[in-house]
């Protein structure tokens, strides 16, 4: 999973660094990715993963590193498997 | 609740706001004309000390600027798209005759490469496409905006103008000019006898997705509003607002800095109808009769 994230977001993050100089903890936001980015990767993750983020979790945390991403689209994905 | 005249009310009934069939959308009278008048002279005799290219756009823009500048996906609920008839002969016979029967006769119509302005300083960006000079380069623009919020509410129509001061080029000389307009905004207002604030704030972002996008623009400080009492004192009104664009302009416009970096942008919008508003909501509905400070600086 953490690889199709990081995939994603070298695709839509925009960002100005190559992902494998990103450690997973970074904040995504002070690296570069813009809002409008951010949106472009929570729409790519729902459409990778099939999920779809519940307004709870439309925040600015929820995309502000690679592990708070894998976090999200882990609860998502164990949610709706129950 | 108050059960008495509300101030759309008061306005109408003085004849400075002339309503329409559609809500939001008014006719002015003179005397709130010379208000604007004031205002627009006041903004340019304050822009004057620094150089600035000055531009009026018309109310309508090339459709394709909706879509470049994000407006499109971000605002969808406000656009106004201007539709025209290309039909030959048999196709206006029945939009005559559907029109005459009250039918739906815009069905018959299709978009044309025009749209309504959303924002004044928009038209410009596709403008200044290349290498900006050395220091960048600031626009002084004015003109109508559209924004499709039919409201009873005066200070929330859907056909108003704005005077924005824009800067685009380096990122640290357009958070410097954002901010400096900011504090000049705030002073003229409160030169006029308003009793302004000034807040962070958001853009009323469509959708599930534009929760992400105002909270960004909240976090990041992007926006301030300049804040008056119109309707009431617990909800004043945004009748200003300091924007930062970061690159949102630059990159899709194709904007340079003379250093070759993507271009920033700032502008600092005053909402002329909403200071308007301001004004007669504070001082009454007789300029005539306003406070001497206010008077000098709106008619010299």
């Amino acid at each position: 999973m953490e690889e199709t994230i990081r995939t994603i977001l070298a695709e839509y993050g925009h960002l100005p660094v190559a992902m494998d100089k990103i450690r997973d903890e970074d904040d995504l936001y002070q690296v570069g990715m813009t809002s409008h980015a951010s949106v472009n990767v929570m729409l790519a993750l729902e459409d990778e993963f099939e999920i779809e983020f519940p307004e709870t979790m439309l925040r600015r945390s929820t995309f502000e590193s690679v592990a708070a991403i894998r976090n999200a689209v882990d609860d998502l994905i164990k949610a709706s498997a129950n | 609740m108050s059960d008495g005249p509300t101030f759309r009310d008061e306005l109408v009934a003085a004849g400075v706001l002339v309503p329409t069939a559609c809500d939001g959308i008014y006719g002015r009278s003179s005397v709130y004309e010379d208000i604007v008048a004031g205002l627009e002279g006041l903004v340019n005799a304050t822009a004057a000390s620094e150089e600035s290219a000055s531009y009026q756009f018309p109310p309508v823009m090339p459709r394709s600027v909706l879509e470049q500048s994000g407006y499109l996906s971000s605002f969808p609920d406000m656009i106004g798209s201007v539709s025209i008839f290309r039909g030959d002969n048999a196709d206006h016979k029945r939009l005559i005759e559907v029109a005459q029967s009250g039918g739906e006769w815009t069905s018959f119509l299709e978009a044309a490469d025009v749209s309504l302005c959303p924002a004044v300083c928009h038209p410009l960006y596709p403008t200044l496409r290349g290498t900006l000079p050395e220091g960048g380069r600031r626009y002084d623009v004015s003109g109508w905006c559209f924004r499709r919020e039919p409201s009873l509410d005066p200070a929330r129509m859907q056909s108003f103008r704005q005077h924005d001061l824009v800067y685009v080029g380096d990122a640290e000389r357009a958070r410097q000019h954002r901010d400096r307009w900011l504090q000049l905004g705030a002073d003229i207002l409160g030169s006029l006898g308003l009793v302004v604030e000034t807040v962070v704030a958001n853009d009323p972002f469509f959708g599930r997705v534009g929760r992400i996008l105002a909270e960004n623009q909240r976090s990041e400080t992007l926006k301030y509003e300049i804040v008056t009492p119109i309707n009431s004192e617990e909800n004043p009104t945004a009748i200003a607002s300091a924007n930062c664009h970061l690159d949102h302009f630059g990159e899709p416009f194709g904007i340079v800095t003379a250093a070759g970096e993507v271009a920033h942008s700032c502008c600092f919008g005053f909402g002329l109808d909403r200071i308007t508003l301001a004004l007669l909501r504070a001082h009454g509905l007789s300029p005539a009769d306003w406070p001497a400070a206010a008077r000098d600086r709106l008619w010299p």
